[in-house]
């Protein structure tokens, strides 16, 4: 008997009040994907809109609005939750040997705040006097002065972000009281690390988030004035409170991307993980140096010099450790027998465009071409690498590389190859024009653009075009091993990891007598150190 | 490493104290604001801070202390198994937080009815920077009011469950926890006082 089909429980009502971590998994997943879906068919149409340079499609007002929500969707409801709310939570109790988080009821709850979030946030763009225009980063004073439903939007946001909080300190409090025995902090799988790093993160930066957007929504119902330049308030403040969390919120969004990718290579590679401690510690690295350096996204919002200078310095730093784990993955690879099943590929694509995003964010860090980059199409480009390409790419690869865990179910590899090149090619073909874009000068989240872009916003159309097809495939192809799929192994890939001496499906309660572990993770090549 | 499925002490305080975390950092954002808006208008800071209570918020501090005192002999009595009494301490714990709400409400009527409040008449005559002392003295005050709120709810529940043995000796955590909560009230308390009414 498995997870998937407890005696009696199978009805709707028994998962949407079930704290079995693994059953809350699924459901993020499921809200996720559809919400995901929800975005893409967003940034497609604005993507139609480019086919014109001038009034075409919808208006520029409704342009607005599809920015805003495009980016909130996949922001606060995708990219930030994703692989800690999905992965997270199914895996990381399996993988440090525990029968479920610490607080079960509590993880339930996160999932409901999850879901008031989004209902929220979608329900903002069809109440109240339109949907929201101020791009996903809610500035001041716009933002408190536009007359549309940014209340709602930003509260939705608010009630997400104590979601993610809850889950935090959830899977911190889980690492350290449940480990099984022999689970020694040294011993645990790498995705255990950078879910810790993440969970830190999400705990002391989200709150600070949080009371900056009621502060907003204060702002708009009474006008306290702190952010209102008519009352003396200083809109950089507001910038600074955001940016506090928002820039570490990228690290929430990568560094658990990277732990998934951290397990799939060594499976796949038949090597142990080169550089455990460096990947581990570059893991907590991320976390407290991402913390100091969220003013790089201000740089020409009129701080003080001494400051530019300063976090310009700190942003080149953070990418040493991000550096890091790139040069232990690759190292990883040397000599190592690879496996290039679906998901390896994917894992890789991560590594290659999360180095295309992370190198073009140190270009952004330079004070002087940051100046000539900021708010035009470049930074689109370039955080669409990291989100997407990064986060993206990580999120499919972990899907492939559990699916059959989860599901209890094997997919066909060759639609997941074919939606791989499917995907590359348009992911590059868009997010690249958007760079080149960029450089040439296209400001971001303009309606119109002049003539002598049209060519490259072409190319980047017809490239998502390519982009959707391949991610239609991809989740076709998963839809119908769903249904259809051929039973699948316990360990079907060969990993080391617990999960995979669990049969698949897991059963309700993960395992019927606590493992105790007696040496360090991916113990493949016998004269690596236990 | 705990067992798996029994209760977990150590993790629920784990898990109290980064609650906590989160709520210092609430507000630390709030804190922030108010050090950059006070650098910018000392002397407005100044002005306005004149116009608070000082006895009043003093008395309110006071009030706090003691509270915290009596959330403490709460918990220390459960401990010691003398249910009665740790039902009792909890409940004047409670009391005391609706004390202390009860000055508070008087301290923002008074200011109400001169005007000051945000967006009224009086305040948008004043400077810029009295404008936002006092929208942050009603923001920070007023979130702390909330928190006071809620931790008066939340002792009343655990002096209910102390009362019904639901949280006795053997089983006392949340009781331990609330108490850490209001504890974390009483001290960002004692932050807003000299901020707001000794910054003049």
């Amino acid at each position: 008997m498995s997870y998937l089909d407890r005696q009696g429980e199978g009805g709707l009502y028994s998962w949407v009040t079930s704290t079995d971590h693994k059953r809350i998994g699924l459901l993020y997943l499921t809200v996720m994907t559809v919400l995901f879906w929800v975005a893409v068919a967003l940034g497609i149409v604005m993507r139609l809109k480019h086919l014109s340079g001038g009034d075409f499609l919808i208006s520029a007002r409704a342009y607005n609005a599809l920015f805003t929500v495009h980016g909130v969707i996949m922001v606060f409801m995708f990219v930030i939750p994703g692989l800690p709310a999905v992965f997270g939570n199914f895996f990381l109790p399996i993988l440090i040997g525990a029968k479920d988080v610490s607080f079960p009821r509590l993880n339930l709850l996160s999932w409901w705040l999850f879901l008031t979030g989004a209902c929220l946030a979608v329900l903002s763009l069809f109440t109240g006097s339109g949907a929201p225009d101020t791009g996903w980063t809610f500035y001041v004073p716009f933002s408190i002065r536009t007359g549309t439903n940014v209340s709602l939007a930003v509260f939705a946001a608010f009630v997400l972000g104590l979601s993610s909080i809850l889950t935090g300190l959830n899977f911190i409090t889980t690492i350290h009281r449940m480990r099984c025995e022999g689970m020694t902090w040294h011993r645990m799988p790498l995705f255990a690390w950078a879910i810790y790093s993440t969970g830190w993160i999400q705990v002391l930066a989200t709150p600070i988030i949080g009371i900056t957007l009621l502060l907003v929504i204060l702002e708009r119902a009474f006008g306290i004035g702190v952010f209102d330049p008519a009352k003396g308030g200083d809109p950089l403040l507001y910038q600074h409170l955001f940016w506090i969390y928002s820039h570490p919120a990228v690290y929430i969004m990568i560094v658990p991307a990277m732990g998934a990718v951290t397990e799939i290579i060594p499976t796949f590679a038949r090597r142990c993980i080169f550089g455990y401690k460096a990947i581990a510690y570059s893991s907590l690295a991320i976390a407290a140096l991402g913390s100091v350096v969220w003013a790089h996204h201000m740089f020409t919002s009129g701080m003080a010099d001494l400051a530019n200078i300063i976090f310009s310095l700190l942003t080149f730093l953070v990418a040493i450790p991000s550096a890091i784990k790139v040069f232990n993955w690759t190292a990883t690879l040397y000599k190592g027998s690879v496996d290039m099943q679906p998901s390896m590929l994917y894992a890789l694509t991560f590594v290659f465009l999360f180095s295309i995003g992370g190198l073009s964010g140190v270009m952004q860090g330079a004070l002087g071409l940051n100046v000539h980059l900021h708010d035009t199409y470049w930074i689109v480009g370039h955080f669409h690498y990291v989100m997407f390409g990064g986060t993206g790419f990580a999120f499919f690869a972990a899907l492939l590389y559990w699916f059959p865990k989860m599901f209890g179910k094997q997919y066909d590899p060759k639609p997941a190859y074919a939606a791989w090149a499917l995907m590359f090619l348009g992911f590059n073909m868009l997010y690249g024009s958007f760079m080149a874009l960029g450089y040439m000068g296209m400001p971001r989240r303009y309606f119109a653009h002049l003539p002598q872009f049209h060519s490259l916003h072409i190319a980047a159309t017809v490239g998502s075009w390519a982009l959707v097809a391949g991610l239609a495939v991809f989740y076709a192809n998963l839809l119908i091993a769903l249904r259809r799929g051929k039973p699948a192994e316990a360990d079907p890939w060969g990993g080391k990891t617990l999960e995979w001496t669990l049969p698949s499906p897991p059963p309700p309660e993960n395992f019927d007598k606590l493992p105790v572990v007696t040496e360090a993770p991916y113990h493949y090549n016998p004269k690596a150190p236990a | 490493m705990s067992e798996n499925g029994r209760r977990d002490y150590q993790g629920s305080k784990i898990g109290m104290w980064l609650f906590l975390f989160t709520e210092l950092m609430l507000f630390g954002g709030l804190f922030i604001l108010y050090s950059g808006y006070r650098s910018l208008h000392p002397e407005s800071f100044h002005h306005a801070s004149r116009e608070l209570n000082v006895v009043l918020g003093v008395a309110n501090t006071l009030v706090l202390l003691t509270s915290s005192l009596f959330a403490a002999l709460a918990l220390t009595s459960v401990q010691q198994g003398r249910h009665s009494d740790g039902a009792k301490w909890a409940w004047l714990t409670a009391g005391l937080g609706g004390v202390f709400l009860v000055v508070k409400a008087f301290e923002w009527g008074a200011k109400f009815s001169h005007g000051i409040y945000p967006g009224g008449k009086a305040l948008l005559a004043l400077p810029p920077g009295e404008g936002l002392f006092y929208g942050l003295y009603f923001t920070m005050t007023g979130l702390h009011g909330l928190h006071v709120l809620a931790g008066v709810v939340l002792l009343s529940v655990m002096a209910l469950l102390v009362g019904k043995g639901r949280v006795h000796q053997g089983d006392c955590v949340v009781l331990e926890n609330s108490g850490l909560y209001w504890h974390l009230v009483d001290v960002i308390w004692i932050f807003l006082l000299p901020l707001f009414y000794l910054a003049a």
